[in-house]
């Protein structure tokens, strides 16, 4: 980005600047560790300048938001204009108490519902389905019947409300209740927005509620996909998940490279049964997880923006739309800890920043009590205060994407693509994705 | 010889959470135990029915779906149905305090939480298997 003769004199500078100043200085305050890593065992060095971005062209590898490579940003102007929608998961016994926990949500100023299913609900099986046994109304709210689904958005306008659905086997079915209830109400298909999971290769990856083999749900998805676009157009057909990959113990880039390999599999899918990428790719999603590491978490979201615009074009997409990767955040659930719950307020902060700074297009923060039970009310309001903090308080909204021109996040986002091709490469050489989780590789990589 | 203690560490219900099984089977492995993980999806009979094939000393169960009144409790009363008294039931997983008396009550003789160190599990297997 700098003229090369700058470059070498940063350079010979830098090379002072270790002899006189740093080693001066570690000699008096020696480094707390030998080596500095980040969570994907990346070396991070002590310093970053310009040189260490010398091969970025501004115009060409970072750009600007709302144009390729997206690297900024899918918006131009991106929080200024709208906020993220706040999105808190949730659900637990009947239809009737989630559906007071929603309207708890929304009247403390929720923009958006996510819905967390029961076990039996994920698996396609009825409350009294002898497999259920125990099951009913546990880690989410259990849906048997449109009588349910009713109950469940009870008082909640389709119409203006957007809802995310964690369903990923049953996802088509679940999907046509929701629309049939949108419909009972008068609200036609075209009217609605949300979002459906329903992303089969990260549940054979990690999180294993799967139902039908790998081939057969393929062919769902992209029965989806088509109907999603023809008949539902706001509604985005598939949430492609990184989320449950990092918590099932993937570092940053293997999450990464995992979910967009995934992604670029169920287009390839898509393409293959005849649809037009450009009809349905404007309405794949994503979803990632926001952990620990900082900066690490940042340049994940710029790196996927950049690879997913990239491979999209690769694939022949032309319209802008069909080369946005658009997400939701989670911060990092295996994070937290039972022990002194209360510093999960502080863990979830700093993740969320992180979501809000990599231009998350929803989030969801975790209440600090999730390491032990579901949420109470009073930690699931600081959860969704904390991110009206963010949005009202920091400043950090202001501008878009306030850390492009770091020369560590820049850094760290070209050493993220980087790594993100290697792992294709691998994936290539197994045969794919779903030859590539037949033979285990996600899963050994992650374990 | 000494015998090995042989461990079953199953996964009742339907949750896919195994990331803390496969770490407390690890751990047990590495103190020198014989461990069989039954897989994810585990009906109670099916457990019952791999305890009783595998001819195993301790039983561990691990759930974080929140099921575990119903399904630890099923698998308790299976065991002691097919006289496998003397077999030490254990289990894990995000369990609330208030529900430890009832599985205790039930034959689970220990609940390990989230945050346990896993050598509090091995030296409670240790100290307490009952053959």
């Amino acid at each position: 980005m700098v003229e090369k003769e700058i470059i070498k004199r940063i350079r010979e500078k830098r090379a002072d600047w270790e002899k006189q100043k740093y080693f001066k200085a570690i000699q008096e305050n020696p480094e707390r560790k030998q080596k500095f890593k980040n969570l994907s065992d990346i070396e991070i060095k002590n310093l970053y300048t310009p040189e260490d971005i010398a091969d970025l062209e501004y115009l060409k590898d970072i750009g600007f938001p709302g144009d390729t490579p997206f690297l900024r940003g899918v918006h131009p102007n991106l929080y200024r204009g709208r906020l993220w929608t706040m999105r808190q998961f949730a659900g637990f016994g009947s239809a009737e108490e989630t559906n007071k926990r929603y309207h708890y949500l929304l009247n403390h100023g929720e923009t958006g519902l996510s819905v967390a299913f029961d076990y039996p609900t994920l698996y396609g099986y009825d409350t009294d389905h002898a497999l259920a046994r125990g099951e009913f109304g546990k880690c989410g709210v259990a849906i048997s019947s449109l009588r349910d689904m009713e109950l469940l958005f009870h008082g909640i306008p389709l119409d203006k409300i957007t809802t995310s659905m964690t369903i990923n086997g049953p996802a088509a079915i679940v999907w046509a209740m929701y629309i049939a209830n949108a419909e009972n109400q008068r609200i036609s298909k075209d009217r609605i927005g949300g979002t459906i999971q329903n992303d089969i290769l990260k549940e054979y990856i990690a999180q294993k509620s799967y139902i039908f083999p790998p081939e057969p749900s393929m062919r769902l998805i992209v029965d989806t996909f088509e109907y999603g676009f023809k008949n539902v157009p706001k509604w985005n057909t598939i949430s492609i998940s990184g989320y449950h990959i990092r918590e099932a113990g993937s570092t940053a880039v293997q999450e990464l490279a995992f979910t967009l390999g995934d992604g670029i599999e169920y287009v390839k899918a898509a393409m293959k049964r005849g649809l037009l990428i450009d009809d349905f790719a404007p309405r794949l999603s994503f979803f990632f997880n926001a952990h620990n590491d900082f900066f690490e978490e940042i340049a994940k979201y710029r790196a996927a923006r950049k690879i997913w615009a990239q491979e999209m074009k690769k694939l022949g997409a032309k319209k802008p739309r069909s080369l946005w990767m658009r997400f939701h955040t989670q911060t990092g659930g295996c994070s937290l800890t039972a022990q002194q719950p209360e510093i999960n307020i502080v863990r979830v902060t700093l993740q969320a920043l992180a979501a809000v700074l990599g231009g998350t297009q929803s989030l969801h923060t975790n209440s600090m009590d999730e390491a032990l039970a579901l949420p109470s009310e009073k930690a699931v309001r600081i959860a969704l205060r904390t991110q009206q903090v963010i949005a009202e308080e920091s400043g950090v909204t202001d501008t878009v994407d306030p850390l492009g021109g770091s020369y560590y996040v820049e850094w760290l986002t070209s050493k993220m693509v980087e790594e993100t091709y290697k792992y294709f490469d691998k994936v290539e050489r197994l045969g794919g994705v779903i030859p590539a989780i037949e033979k285990g590789f996600f899963q050994r990589e992650i374990a | 010889m000494v015998k090995k203690i042989r461990v079953l560490v199953a996964k009742p219900g339907l949750d896919g959470h195994d990331r803390g099984a496969k770490i407390v089977a690890r751990a047990l492995r590495d103190a020198g135990m014989e461990v069989i993980y039954t897989g994810l999806h585990q009906t109670a009979d099916q457990i019952v029915n791999t305890a009783i094939q595998e001819d195993v000393d301790v039983v561990g169960l691990s759930l974080l779906s929140g099921a575990h009144m119903t399904l630890f409790i099923d698998v308790a009363l299976l065991l002691k149905e097919m006289k496998m008294d003397d077999v030490l039931i254990i289990g894990g997983g995000i369990i609330p305090q208030e529900d430890v008396p009832g599985l205790k009550k039930a034959g689970i003789a220990e609940v390990f939480g989230p945050g346990t160190p896993v050598e509090d599990i091995v030296s409670y297997i240790k100290k307490n298997v009952k053959r």
